[in-house]
């Protein structure tokens, strides 16, 4: 659906082009859940905007290439896009679900208002009133009182908030999916009534849908698919299920055994020190600094991404053999 | 005679006005809440929800709010007054500290984050200029894996949130309280760092005797390291317990609907029935 070919990209700063994202190549495929993972600083955020073809306001693609295949919202006609083109089919076949849905909301306009403005001019002819409606039976849909269309964004508690932005994004039935971070910030109950949500909604519109998180919890909770991005590459992709059981990167493993499990009280270590300055990244592996593995061959050559099954790839001299999430050695009550 | 508890909340309850004079509405944030924390070093968790009232509790610790009912008592003393001599500001301070949630916002953008840690040893009286603070400092600096060297005259903008809430602990070791009450000190920094502050919790309760009021949302941490977990909602505590009798027992239905909510590497949630009020997903 969408495929990225060796994407550098970034943002000019004073001190020079930073790039946030580095010799990524990947692919979304139709109706996936992909998630994409890693710590902060790691282009997470700016992967999913290249994704979304939110290029300028500072991004920049600075080499390689975009290519999306959408239907035509015009024709239906299925057609190749390029990251500039991806503007066009913004809402009707590509949606974005922002981080912060407080500030992405006009505070002083009410959400009826908000999602009507947001619609095409093709709908607007249709009359306010018909897309009332419209808008009301589709919020009944995603078990919505009709009542949030007539409050302010404050009136409104966070997840709520974020459910209708994942309303308004999935209104038009498009065909991919992107939410950045989407249920950072919101209890954990909440949390997963949001994440289920968007599940429910990409089984039965059968599209694609990218979750952006840095808990891997919930990426193994809901995604097929996982990217691990490090310090604006990606370092491993398979699916979640076989990534969690045998993570071959090292970065992967420690991910993976800083996470907290409720019946297990052995002591578990969060990765000491924080993904490199990407203004000036280290030669060879970028996670050698900080991982327990790294030789000399390490720290002077850049692994390439390789696969290690038709779908499993990992970007690392050293692969890991072992399977993770072992027993626990003792259960401590 | 055996020391008191270091804490004790009796009945406490905290009710806030909104609105006019003859309009208002009355919220009780805080209703009745009993916990007790005991004079040894330990680790209590309090776990909820937004809304629940955990950081209304958090504040009135700190005394930066009054309770509307019930007694807090530090060590047999009452925090808001009663009879006896009050506890004063500065006794307070050295007795309870406090770690917050966002630690980006805890700091100036203006002041170098160092300004802090000195600014605590000498509003304190632990040092008497800058240059007898600075071993102070550094000590508690380097009981987080940081030192005074690597801090000094750098600004908020120049640490990660896991470092900046490090700094944050640092200070609060400064006066070597018996209390940290650490209001979801884990919640804005990165999945792969919240091991290493719990880590450190504990590493202090050890170490340095202090005990811990660790507010959170997240229960699996709270398991992870908590003596005691209190469980609240809807400004009341509606189960507390031991970790492991909480899991394997849970009595309420709220203790069950968190544990469910937690993202866990085991059974997927699209694969077990959903719970009331969920949206049932349909399988692929």
């Amino acid at each position: 659906m969408i495929r990225l070919n060796n994407v550098r990209a970034g943002y000019r700063t004073a001190n020079g082009f930073v790039a946030a994202v580095d010799g990524v190549s990947m692919t979304v495929h139709d109706s996936e859940i992909l998630g994409i993972a890693g710590e902060s600083g790691c282009g997470k955020s700016t992967l999913l905007k290249i994704l979304y073809g939110q290029l300028g306001a500072g991004l920049s693609l600075e080499s390689g290439s975009v290519e999306a295949t959408f239907p035509d919202p015009a024709t239906g006609v299925t057609r190749t896009y390029s990251a500039n083109e991806l503007r066009q089919l913004w809402w009707k076949q590509l949606s974005y679900v922002p981080q912060g849905s407080m500030s992405v909301m006009n505070p002083v306009t009410r959400v009826h208002a908000q999602m009507i403005e947001a619609l095409p001019a093709s709908m607007l002819r249709r009359g306010r009133k018909a897309l009332r409606a419209e808008l009301e039976a589709f919020l009944a849909e995603l078990k919505l009182p009709a009542s949030v269309l007539d409050a302010y964004p404050h009136q409104l508690s966070g997840g709520m908030r974020q459910r209708v932005m994942i309303a308004m994004a999935s209104f038009f039935n498009p065909r991919l999916v992107l939410a950045d971070e989407p249920t950072t910030a919101l209890d954990v109950v909440v949390q997963k009534s949001i994440l289920l949500l968007l599940v429910s909604l990409q089984r039965r519109q059968q599209n694609a849908l990218v979750i952006v998180s840095h808990d891997l919890g919930v990426h193994y909770q809901v995604t097929d698919r996982i990217v691990i991005a490090y310090a604006g590459r990606i370092v491993e992709v398979g699916p979640t299920r076989e990534v969690f059981a045998n993570p071959a990167h090292p970065y992967t493993r420690a991910l993976i055994d800083s996470l907290p499990q409720i019946g297990d009280r052995t002591v578990r270590h969060g990765i000491e020190g924080r993904p490199p300055d990407l203004a000036q990244p280290p030669a060879g592996c970028r996670f050698a600094p900080r991982c327990p593995h790294a030789t000399d061959a390490c720290r002077r050559t850049s692994p390439e991404l390789t696969a290690l099954s038709a779908s499993h790839s990992v970007a690392c001299h050293f692969p890991l053999r072992v399977a993770a999430v072992p027993a626990p050695l003792e259960r401590v009550p | 005679m055996s020391n008191p508890p270091l804490l004790q909340i009796n009945g406490v309850g905290k009710v806030f006005r909104r609105g006019g004079l003859f309009s208002g509405q009355r919220i009780t944030a805080v209703d009745d809440v009993t916990l007790e924390l005991p004079a040894e070093p330990s680790l209590l968790a309090v776990v909820g929800e937004s809304g629940s009232g955990k950081t209304t509790l958090a504040r009135m610790l700190l005394r930066l709010e009054q309770p509307s009912s019930g007694s807090i008592l530090l060590s047999g003393r009452n925090l808001h007054g009663g009879p006896g001599p009050r506890i004063t500001d500065a006794e307070l301070r050295r007795l309870v500290q406090p770690i917050f949630q966002n630690p980006f916002e805890a700091y100036s953008i203006h002041l170098p984050v160092d300004f802090y840690l000195f600014r605590t040893a000498l509003n304190l009286g632990l040092a008497t200029d800058t240059d007898s603070a600075a071993p102070v400092v550094d000590e508690a600096l380097r009981s987080v894996g940081l030192a005074l060297e690597r801090v000094r005259g750098k600004y908020v903008q120049q640490f990660s949130g896991g470092e900046l809430q490090r700094i944050a602990i640092a200070r609060a070791l400064i006066p070597r309280p018996r209390l940290i009450v650490a209001d979801e000190p884990v919640s804005m920094v990165d999945a792969s760092l919240r091991m290493t502050i719990v880590n450190l919790f504990n590493e202090i309760r050890r170490t340095r005797g202090i005990s811990f009021l660790y507010i959170t949302h997240d229960l699996s941490t709270a398991y992870y390291i908590a003596d005691q977990i209190a469980i609240m909602r809807g400004g009341k505590v509606v189960e507390r317990g031991a970790p492991a009798q909480l899991l394997a027992a849970p009595a309420h239905d709220f203790t069950r609907t968190l544990l469910a909510a937690m993202p866990q590497i085991g059974a997927r949630w699209t694969e077990l029935e959903p719970a009331a009020g969920e949206p049932a997903v349909e399988p692929p």
